[in-house]
């Protein structure tokens, strides 16, 4: 153990794992790369001769399609809404468990981590039916209050909140857990000494709290925010991108174009563009963390 | 946050006012949460015909056990479920590959070794979208699309699951593995009969993580597989939503069949799953 060993040993434990990473992540990023510069399609999996080079063309040509720009902005509506949603939901979540303390509060961990674990398809039925117009449980309860019918996903924009609504409800769980974790190991001796201050819950929760979870908030933004630019079941199942292409997001469109269309190199363009994008705006958020804290 | 150190019974008073405010707004919230649940499960058991009234009922009038009959007789669940269990059996292999390779970083110092362990790390940066199409392009110069190995190998193991066993099996003394070795024990032999039994606690977590992520499998089955044969639940539910768009107590049934194994098993071992994540989750 101490020392480089000579037996190969290791490489016997690393090799399955890693030969398959390696065949199932890293190679495919290079095949990607390369066939994004091709017009790789039915015709060129069948014989590799009707593959020609197109240099940029299918970024060019990507970048100009009016529905990847749709995808993009429905993508960022995603993003917009949905970040901010899931994060402060699942703080408040978090805190009040937390706050509670006891076991009927923790009871509620899995009452709302449920729906993470939950299968997507089978939920994303689940929440079509919900989200009917006619037989659907929502609309019915709405007209119950008085409150007038919503169209669900029928609306352009409102098909987007509703797939962000349970998109929402399915990504809250796990984050509260991850913010539950945190505030458990926020040091006791904080609260007591802020209290020998006079300081109320309230202000307990601004000046110690927020701070404590700073880097769980970071955390849970940027994978949070991965999510929602990956965001593809739940458009797939629900709405297949309409009405009007108005919930087709990034992911959605990649897909469509290389496994309905065949368009391997134009998607493959279209997927790294979006690499790119998470790529870029992690890198951004890192740098914002740098500069707003000293950690 | 702490209630327990106040003294002034004011305050304490007013501490168990808010808990009691705060309990209620979350059970509300609570209820919102499961109330898909309760409606996928309740419509499971009514009639299709009672599923077109208006207003819809909220109890089944006439609760029948015909909509789980059918996903049998009039779809191939059996065959999905079938598919879906091999599927799980072989998230097992995977979850004794990462274990294996965890233990190879964690416990061993080897020329390259730090270097490929940033390269499995790196693999969890890479986008799902990005990789699938290559993947189907890999897959199909290796005559594997449309077989279930195709369906099985790209999600078999992963970077995160590695690095948890790394994380874990770090912490297994040296001299434990140093005793065994003077025995005479290969290396493969003190893995299996020292290293696996102590790693009970994240093999647990792992192995109910890893039977929700088999029984859950959704885009592996979609794209690879184009033989109803080879469908799993997932993809046979999204089928049966395109087939019988309008069977809505059907596709209740279907979904309440998909979710219900995995609810239960949820909440058996949610203790093991929820500190998971506060043991490796945030630290």
């Amino acid at each position: 153990m101490k020392g480089y060993s000579q037996s190969k040993a290791p490489y016997f434990f690393i090799a399955p794992a890693l030969i398959l990473l390696i065949l199932f992540s890293l190679l495919p990023i290079v095949v990607a790369l390369v066939i994004s510069f091709t017009n790789m399609d039915l015709a060129g999996l069948a014989d590799w001769s009707n593959i020609s080079f197109v240099g940029i063309d299918n970024y060019v040509d990507v970048l100009a399609d009016p529905v990847f720009g749709k995808s993009i902005l429905n993508t960022l509506f995603y993003v917009v809404i949905g970040v901010p949603l899931i994060l402060i939901g699942s703080l408040l979540i978090a805190i009040i468990v937390n706050f509670g303390g006891n076991r009927v509060f923790n009871a509620f961990r899995v009452v709302y981590y449920m729906p993470s674990v939950t299968n997507v398809v089978a939920v994303a039925v689940v929440w079509t039916l919900l989200y009917n117009p006619i037989f659907g449980l929502l609309n019915y309860l709405l007209d119950a209050v008085h409150l007038p019918a919503v169209p669900w996903l029928q609306d352009p924009i409102m098909a987007k909140i509703s797939l962000i609504i349970m998109g929402a409800w399915r990504g809250m769980g796990l984050n509260m857990i991850i913010f539950i974790a945190a505030l458990q190991g926020i040091p006791k001796s904080y609260y007591e000494a802020a209290q020998l201050d006079g300081a109320g819950n309230f202000r307990q929760l601004l000046y110690i709290t927020i701070p404590m979870l700073r880097f769980a908030i970071f955390f849970v933004s940027i994978t949070t925010m991965i999510g929602w630019l990956q965001f593809f079941e739940e458009p797939f199942i629900m709405t297949d991108g309409g009405p009007l292409d108005s919930t087709t997001s990034v992911a959605l469109f990649i897909y469509h174009n290389g496994f309905q269309l065949s368009n391997f190199g134009y998607s493959a363009a279209g997927s790294f563009i979006l690499f790119f994008a998470i790529i870029l705006i992690t890198f951004l958020q890192f740098k914002l963390q740098g500069k707003d804290t000293d950690l | 946050m702490s209630a327990h150190a106040k003294s002034g019974s004011g305050a304490a008073k007013n501490d168990l006012a808010l808990k009691w405010a705060l309990g209620v707004l979350l059970t509300i919230g609570g209820i919102l949460v499961i109330l898909p649940f309760i409606w996928m499960i309740l419509s499971a058991f009514k009639s299709e015909s009672e599923m077109q009234n208006i207003p819809p009922t909220f109890l089944p009038v006439d609760a029948t056990f015909d909509n789980f009959k059918h996903l049998f007789t009039e779809m191939n669940f059996g065959v999905y479920l079938k598919n879906t269990l091999i599927i799980v059996v072989f998230s097992f292999v995977g979850l004794f590959l990462n274990a294996m390779a965890g233990f190879g970083f964690a416990k061993y110092k080897f020329k390259g070794g730090s270097a490929l362990f940033y390269l499995v790390l790196a693999t969890m940066m890479i986008p799902g979208q990005v990789t699938m199409i290559p993947i189907y392009l890999i897959l199909n110069e290796m005559h594997l699309t449309n077989t279930m190995t195709g369906i099985i190998l790209p999600g078999l193991v992963g970077a995160f699951g590695i690095f948890l066993f790394r994380q874990f099996m770090q912490t297994i003394p040296d001299e434990l593995l140093e005793a065994t070795r003077l025995d005479g024990a290969s290396e493969f032999r003190t893995f299996m009969q020292i290293v696996l039994p102590i790693s009970k606690p994240i093999l647990a977590v792992q192995g109910i993580l890893a039977f929700i992520a088999g029984w859950n499998s959704f885009i592996w089955p979609l794209i690879i597989a184009n033989d109803e044969k080879l469908y799993t639940l997932s993809v046979g539910l999204t089928l049966l939503k395109g087939q019988y768009g309008g069977n809505f107590a059907l596709q209740m049934a279907g979904s309440t069949f998909m979710v219900i194994p995995i609810i239960v098993i949820f909440i058996i071992f949610q203790r093991h799953i929820i500190e998971n994540f506060s043991i490796s989750g945030m630290k």
